[in-house]
């Protein structure tokens, strides 16, 4: 599990250092991400392993870190005391706000789904 | 050693990030133990308890955010780790992608933009202040990348990560009623519109309901995470 710890780390570096040296518009690990995807497609074509099966370092170190994602939430979302009468006052708007825009997201992620789904079929 | 008085044992623990580590953890696997009582009901949510929890805690003890944080930095640290650790079950549906890439790609592109422009909007539009809306456009993006959004578009990282709780409940409790009520019987397209409008707690949800539903919610929640960081730019300058 270790060294699969230590590629996650690695990924987020590197991701993080070439988003800094290039000033680029995304968060590091997002390019961490399309990091370790590219260098697991890469490790299984030159060796033919799945590095990415939960038997595996990288697949251990993934499903441990993944499996309390929830908790690694808490410290930012307690922040909320900092800030909480803000967002009392405005609760009904953002309530509100949320419930709608989720809704219409759901929908409109369904409808063209399916409608692209349907049309690339026939 | 003499034995310290309670005040003194207090002032020594309140300043120690071990007190307020131990706490956040402790919290978190109470609540998971409540939420298992109500059979993971999405109501039940041990993120948000776990939050309430602690904040209430915090504000009983007169204890500062920054004193808490320095004990709870080393789980929120993870976070980052953890969001490149997406890409793992992202490589192994890979098989899923190709085989609906063209519906997932479409889908995506109009869910993604929709998610992030129709929340800050409405919000708008319902009175509150542009200071508190601008948090909003991230939220059904999984909470490592929608507070990495967040401070990248000059919002407030604390209260994207409130946002992006809600939302995620939103959804969990919605998705299943609203896609009977719409007649939508493909799993697939269910589970996708669940992760990428409530993220990981939409694709729990998810799972529940269906394994093929999970396994789309899962990858729609890793690429809209990919694909809202891409536009928060163009997003941004469009809410300015």
């Amino acid at each position: 599990m270790l060294p699969g710890l230590f590629i996650l780390l690695a990924c987020q570096l590197v991701g993080e250092t070439i988003v800094r040296a290039l000033g680029l518009p995304i968060p590091g690990p997002v390019l961490g991400i399309i990091l370790l995807v590219s260098l697991l497609a890469l490790r299984q074509r030159m060796t033919g392993n799945d590095s990415a099966s939960d038997t595996t370092n990288i697949g251990q170190a993934a499903d441990g870190l993944l499996r309390y994602l929830g908790l690694l939430f808490v410290p930012a979302g307690v922040g909320i005391v900092q800030s909480f009468g803000l967002v009392a006052a405005n609760g009904a708007a953002l309530i509100g706000a949320l419930v709608l825009s989720t809704l219409l997201t759901l929908i409109i992620t369904v409808a063209v789904f399916r409608l692209v789904a349907r049309r690339s079929k026939s | 050693m003499k034995p310290a008085s309670l005040f003194d044992l207090w002032v020594y623990l309140a300043a120690s990030p071990l007190l307020w580590l131990t706490v956040t953890i402790g919290i978190y696997l109470i609540a998971l133990q409540l939420a298992r009582l109500s059979r993971f009901n999405p109501l039940v949510n041990p993120v948000l308890i776990a939050i309430l929890a602690v904040a209430a805690l915090l504000i009983t003890t007169h204890t500062d955010y920054r004193v808490y944080f320095a004990g709870a930095q080393f789980v929120h640290f993870l976070l980052g780790p953890a969001t490149v650790a997406l890409g793992v079950p992202l490589y192994r549906n890979r098989a899923l992608v190709r085989r609906a890439a063209l519906p997932i790609a479409a889908s995506l592109l109009a869910g993604a933009p929709t998610a992030m422009l129709s929340a800050v909007w409405l919000a708008r539009w319902f009175g509150a202040p542009h200071d508190l809306t601008l948090a909003l456009a991230p939220k059904s993006v999984t909470a490592g990348i929608a507070m990495g959004i967040a401070s990248q578009i000059g919002a407030d990282p604390t209260l994207t990560a409130v946002f992006v709780i809600t939302t995620g409940i939103i959804g969990a409790v919605a998705v299943t009623p609203l896609m009977n009520a719409l007649k939508i019987k493909d799993f697939a397209a269910r589970g996708f519109a669940a992760g990428l409008a409530s993220h990981g707690i939409g694709t729990a949800r998810a799972f529940q309901v269906n394994d093929v539903a999970g396994a789309f919610a899962g990858l729609a929640m890793a690429l809209n995470g990919l694909l809202s960081a891409l536009l928060a730019p163009l997003v941004a300058q469009l809410l300015r």
